[in-house]
């Protein structure tokens, strides 16, 4: 049997190195712990959005050739080319479009024995167009009792709390 | 229920989230056209929102939006009519990881060919370019923005990019690296420190009259020279500030070019070129990078000689002397005498060769990887005789050069005519 | 056609690690130095080099791009870079493409590298920053989340059963086997799968593929070029590649749109009217066990949600009529990213010059697709090869 490529060329290439090599010092290392840190500027949209949050409202924009009402709200229309229309209020309630339960955190650690797993989900939210879905986490339900389809609302924090952010929203619980 | 109303549920398609194919894939004629080989491209739009310090009332997504409304109002073609979408970003510098994934939906190009290069804008020219000359796409789009505002920690983003074991340990600003080649040039070329700092009163000059600058200023010499050092010998005044803003091109094949606009800029030549990024190995006094990027560009071109053949030139000048150092590598010039032609005047707006009339990077801020895109489309406006103020007369061929800064040794180089 | 026909003619890979001992540039020089000698060409031969590698984050530098040109060959050449995260690795050979096609250039040297490793305390922390950084980032959200969203809405649409999807991971860890450069080659069972640990319902350990460091590069001639220097060049007769909105929760994941446009876009080029009959061996990206499936039908290899049942038919196994990932794919032989997409190209390019050993199919193939898929369920990437 023909072979370009074979295990003898491969094994030459690169030598591998184990987490315990590093531990044990075999190998000399050095660290850096970047800082990079960025203020973005998000624009009229956006920054409506991340306003009205912080006043406990849900706001969306309408582009009146494809009807569809944008979530997050957006300046132009991108399937329609085209700058967007009038500003709409949505609700703060929606359906569950799909969901996850998560053991593991962002950085791939195992969330401690005992935690309630992550369950974020994209939830699709009322007065928005069908499929309009936004991302969040979902809680106050046992991980295993969420389906696809289930109601949900908003939990929002105390208003003196809110600085403008999707943080404002604690969470999505069913109703 | 009217025509508009049947025509949206036709295209929500009611409860099922199941999106059909809109608009650019319903008509998915761009997948049927297969085109002859061309043997010429022009630039047929341009658009951009001006360079300026800072954007705040603009996100990444509305300055693009605007640029590429510019563009494509100018060629006259919609999104659904561009075969493929280049876009220049960096990770970092945009602040966000694969930065690509926001590049789509303000250029119209949802579901569409579209792919980033972390490089120049030159560098995505060239690709949009060679798409075009392989027969893959008859009309294509470039894209590149600078959001410089947005970054906090700009020295440590910039020294990021230094080796992470040999240079970035020794925890200096990276602008030493230009300070250090400085030194070198300097001493290699006989050019005087007040040459450089001509370059810069030339340029901020300059620059006062472009209204798409923003960093324009009338200042001499001497207010040059006693600015805040630096790295020596590099003053405040010697390095270019930073500005935002983004620039949209269309390309076109030769005979959709023709039929489109009556003022398309053609590529004549184009050149890109890498030296060694190990700054232990590098020839510090000579821009080797931009040296055999131009032959490449000038090859293609058919130009033999630069200095007679080429009109005007704007180049890459972050730092003053920079602009000197790259003029000596497009070899519009010998070795060292860049240095007394800006002195004599010889590259001011009513000089022989003009170099940077725009303003280049110290008038109209460093935009990072957009650098090259706002050289080119200087060149274009000139070529078009769009220019304003700045305006050359009886122009027919410019050079656009870019660098993609410290501490690389990259760079690009694009010819275009009229 | 009017098209400048451009040919593999030699590949290199290096040995998929979890971490190496190598910097990025000795990984990326290994690689090209394979590649050149097996089609006994020297650097001077070659043109310009175009370089792939995902996100700057894992190797924590800053234009990784500009770090890695004497790696690659590219000093004093004319050298780009192209990014479309994942799916970088096949949209290599099509950048290398244009740069011999549009007949600037009649050679070009192909690299993609990754090293993954660098990155601490976990590389998977890199992918926070792909996230929207004002409506996601402040969620904390991991990349494992958004495929297991895309998971749970395919598994739901189709009502299939994770027992079924795990057939994947049997597969490919097992074809894996025979690849010099697999990192986590195994025989494991269904429920081997099934009972790993569960990172993020419904994804087990056992469903994803690992994180890892390795380089792949290859070598790009025109035709006057490739004809004298192999007698077996590999043709790039279709390319495509195409992507979709980063407002992701707005589309719905259970079919990948942006792959089947990339796919007809390659297969119009090629001129294949029936993918399913006329491609003979095939390697979709696989970095989680249902991806593999999901793609295949973006591929048209199949009707919608009917991969599963090629799948449990064994038609996608070496022997059976359309392989799948005879390499062992991401989840046999190891994921760093860039680099996988080039390796699955380098397989189409072997088992269509039947040099591929103990994976080689039977039958003779003579044409083959490659795909990749990156970002937030954006990207498809497509190439097809053909002898």
């Amino acid at each position: 049997m023909q072979e370009l490529i074979t295990k003898e060329m491969v094994e030459r290439t690169v030598t591998g190195l184990s987490e315990r090599d590093i531990r044990e010092g075999k190998v000399i290392t050095t660290t850096w712990k970047p800082n990079l840190r960025y203020a973005w500027d998000n624009g009229p949209a956006l920054g409506r959005y991340l306003a009205e949050l912080k006043n406990g409202r849900i706001i969306g924009k309408r582009c009146r050739r494809c009807n569809r009402i944008l979530l997050p709200p957006r300046m132009f229309c991108e399937l329609c080319w085209r700058p967007t229309d009038e500003w709409v209020y949505v609700k703060d309630t929606g359906v569950v479009n799909t969901f996850v339960i998560s053991y593991i955190d962002w950085k791939a650690g195992r969330i401690p024995k005992g935690q309630r797993p992550f369950t974020p989900a994209v939830i699709e939210i009322d007065g928005a167009s069908p499929g309009m879905g936004i991302l969040h986490l979902l809680d106050e339900v046992e991980p295993e009792k969420i389906y696809i389809g289930m109601r949900v609302k908003a939990v929002w924090k105390p208003p003196k709390e809110r600085i403008g952010a999707i943080t404002d929203i604690k969470y999505f619980k069913p109703y | 229920m009217g025509e508009r109303e049947r025509k949206a549920k036709k295209l929500r398609k009611g409860g099922d989230r199941e999106r059909g194919f809109f608009q650019g894939l319903k008509d998915e004629s761009f997948l049927e056209r297969r085109f002859p080989m061309t043997k010429r491209v022009a630039i047929i739009g341009v658009g951009t929102t001006g360079f300026r310090a800072t954007t705040p009332d603009l996100s990444y997504r509305e300055l693009t939006y605007e640029a590429a409304t510019k563009a494509y109002m100018e060629a006259g073609i919609e999104p659904k009519d561009v075969d493929a979408f280049v876009s220049t970003a960096e990770d970092f510098f945009e602040g966000y990881s694969i930065a690509d994934e926001y590049a789509p939906d303000q250029l119209g190009a949802v579901l569409k060919p579209v792919y980033t290069v972390p490089g120049d804008f030159i560098h995505s020219l060239a690709s949009a370019y060679m798409m075009i000359m392989s027969g893959v796409a008859e009309i294509s789009v470039v894209q590149g923005m600078s959001k410089a505002s947005n970054m906090l920690t700009l020295s440590e983003m910039v020294g990021f990019a230094m080796d992470p074991i040999y240079n970035r340990p020794l925890k200096e600003d990276p602008v030493f690296i230009a300070g250090m080649e400085m030194m070198r040039y300097l001493h290699e070329t006989g050019t005087t420190r007040r040459q450089c700092a001509q370059v810069v009163v030339k340029n901020k000059r300059n620059a006062l009259n472009n209204p798409n600058a923003g960093h324009g200023a009338l200042i001499d010499v001497d207010y040059v020279l006693n600015s805040p050092m630096v790295s020596y010998p590099l003053t405040e005044m010697d390095i270019s500030p930073h500005s935002d803003g983004a620039v949209v091109m269309v390309l076109a094949a030769e005979e959709t070019a023709r039929a489109l606009s009556d003022k398309p800029i053609w590529i004549r030549g184009i050149g890109w070129c890498s030296d060694t990024p190990v700054l232990e190995s590098w020839d510090w006094a000579e821009a080797t990078y931009t040296r055999l990027a131009a032959q490449q560009a000038y090859k293609m071109a058919g130009i033999r000689y630069p200095r007679k053949e080429i009109d005007f030139v704007e180049l890459n000048d972050e730092f003053s002397y920079k602009e000197l150092q790259h003029l000596e590598a497009l070899m519009l010039c010998k070795k060292g005498e860049a240095g007394p032609m800006t002195e004599a005047g010889a590259t001011e707006i009513e000089g022989e060769l003009p170099v940077n009339p725009s303003g280049g990077c110290l008038g109209v801020g460093n935009l990072f990887e957009l650098n090259g895109g706002q050289k080119v489309l200087d060149v274009v406006l000139q070529l078009r005789g769009e220019a304003g103020k700045n305006q050359l007369k009886d122009v027919t061929t410019g050079l656009a050069h870019s660098w993609r800064g410290i501490p690389t040794a990259t760079g690009a180089v694009v010819i275009l005519s009229n | 056609m009017g098209l400048r026909r451009v040919a593999i003619v030699g590949a290199g890979l290096t040995k998929f690690y979890r971490r190496a001992q190598e910097t990025p540039k000795e990984l990326a020089y290994e690689a090209a130095k394979m590649a050149l000698e097996s089609c006994e060409m020297r650097l001077e031969d070659i043109d310009c080099v175009v370089l792939g590698t995902a996100p700057d984050a894992f190797d924590g530098i800053h234009m990784n791009g500009e770090y890695l040109i004497d790696g690659a060959g590219g000093k004093r050449k004319p050298y780009m870079r192209h990014y479309v995260g994942g799916g970088t690795g096949v949209l290599s050979p099509i950048h290398g493409w244009f740069h011999v096609a549009s007949g600037m250039f009649d050679t070009c040297l192909v690299v993609a590298e990754e090293k993954m490793s660098s990155c601490y305390p976990h590389p998977a922390g890199a992918f926070l920053t792909i996230f929207d950084h004002t409506t996601e980032q402040p969620l904390y959200p991991t990349l494992i989340w958004i495929f297991a969203i895309e998971m749970n809405r395919y598994m739901t649409r189709w009502g299939l059963s994770k027992r079924d999807i795990a057939l994947v991971s049997v597969k490919n860890k097992k074809n894996a086997l025979d690849h010099p450069s697999s990192q986590v080659a195994a025989e494991i069972t269904v429920d081997d799968v099934l009972n790993s640990e569960v990172m993020a319902w419904p994804v087990n350990r056992l469903d994803v593929s690992p994180t890892s460091d390795g380089a792949a590069a290859i070598v790009l001639a025109a035709e006057h070029i490739a004809r004298r220097v192999t007698e077996k060049p590999i043709w790039i007769d279709g390319v495509g590649w195409a992507l979709d909105t980063s407002y992701w929760c707005t589309r719905d994941l259970y079919y990948p749109d942006y792959v089947e446009v990339a796919a007809r876009m390659a297969y119009k080029m090629a001129g294949i009217r029936e993918p399913d009959k006329e491609i003979h061996v095939a390697e979709p990206y696989d970095p989680f066990s249902y991806k593999e499936l999901h793609h295949m039908e973006g591929l048209l290899l199949c009707k919608r949600g009917e991969a599963i049942k090629l799948l449990v038919d064994g038609v996608t196994q070496r022997d059976g009529n359309l392989p799948c990932c005879p390499s062992g794919g991401a989840l046999g032989v190891g994921n760093p990213i860039a680099a996988t997409g080039l390796m699955k190209i380098i397989e189409i390019f072997l088992q269509l010059r039947e040099e591929a050993g103990k994976r080689q199919v039977p039958g003779k193939p003579t044409c083959g697709v490659a795909q990749a898929w990156g970002d937030l369920m954006q990207v498809g990437t497509v190439v097809v090869l053909r002898r």
